[in-house]
């Protein structure tokens, strides 16, 4: 599978994600915000950093990138899309995925070793976990309070579309401690915590990320 | 403006924050954002473009409520 990872003025978690891909058994390709070509890629990471310095609103600025024009239409057409961290406030900024990011209820920068629960394993990214599986990755945000209105969440937890969810401590005072949702069709899939940095052994953070990047080639595998 | 029912996690950092200042009896403080933009001439299709503009881009109303005004620049 190819892998496409846009790199926006400001992203800094482009490179990690490059690198979890290939040690994911896929193969990565560099995609540049300005372009309007997604380069035939099977689907398309957005990483985290800080785009445009977080101006106006986390994400708000390069969700008009030209590159996000073809991403936006892709993955309303069912175009597996990643949005980790300032990829997914990009992502809540596009309204592929509902609600909103808001500054941290405590309104410190947060890093730390996060423990998640993965409850929706038929996602495009993952589904190489088991249901309810357990993991522990870094997690590092200011703005990653997860925010939605009463109905918008009834719907996500009814549809099971809560796809992973903060264990034990709730970091940012993300509403139902949510850490990440999918869209409708679950090819969408918007998460505040970095599995990117937790794929090797040798970095210390563990492997548990290591699904989201090869879930789609077990996906297509089982097709 | 943070919608009425987000929790504005910097309205409340202020808020904390004038009681030691020796600031009493403000009970809430929500902390927004003003754009001034300048346009040549005052239109309607110009105040609708404006209008459209704040609501795609200045604002994101999933979080947040906007007013567009119009002001005369200070001589």
């Amino acid at each position: 599978m190819k892998i496409g990872v846009i790199t926006f003025p400001g992203t800094l978690d482009d490179v990690d994600a490059q690198r979890a891909v290939r040690v994911g058994g896929n193969e990565a390709v560099a995609l540049w915000h300005g372009d309007h070509d997604l380069q035939g890629v099977d689907a398309v990471i957005l990483p985290g950093g800080f785009s445009y310095g977080d101006y106006l609103r986390c994400g708000a600025i390069s969700r008009f990138a030209p590159i996000m024009t073809e991403v936006i239409e892709g993955a309303q057409k069912g175009l597996p899309v990643l949005g980790i961290c300032n990829g997914f406030q990009m992502l809540v900024e596009s309204h592929l995925l509902p609600g909103g990011l808001l500054r941290n209820d405590h309104l410190k920068f947060i890093c730390r070793d996060q423990k998640l629960r993965i409850e929706n394993n038929s996602t495009a990214w993952t589904s190489a976990f088991a249901k309810d599986q357990e993991i522990v990755v870094p997690l590092k945000n200011g703005e990653g309070q997860y925010v939605a209105d009463a109905d918008t969440i009834k719907r996500l937890e009814g549809e099971g579309r809560v796809v992973a969810r903060y264990l034990d401590v709730n970091p940012n005072g993300s509403v139902n401690d949510i850490a990440g949702i999918t869209n409708e069709a679950g090819n969408v899939v918007g998460l505040m915590p970095h599995p990117e940095h937790a794929v090797e052994t040798l970095t210390g953070s563990g492997i548990d990320g290591l699904g989201f990047f090869t879930s789609l080639a077990e996906k297509v595998l089982a097709r | 403006m943070p919608k009425p029912e987000i929790l504005d996690p910097q309205g409340k950092a202020v808020l904390g924050a004038l009681p030691r200042l020796g600031f009493t009896g403000v009970t809430e403080v929500r902390q927004g954002k003003r754009f001034e933009l300048e346009i040549p001439e005052i239109t309607d299709d110009a105040l609708a473009q404006i209008e459209k503009l704040a609501e795609t881009f200045l604002a994101n109303t999933v979080i947040e409520n906007f007013v567009v005004r119009v002001e005369e620049p200070a001589k």
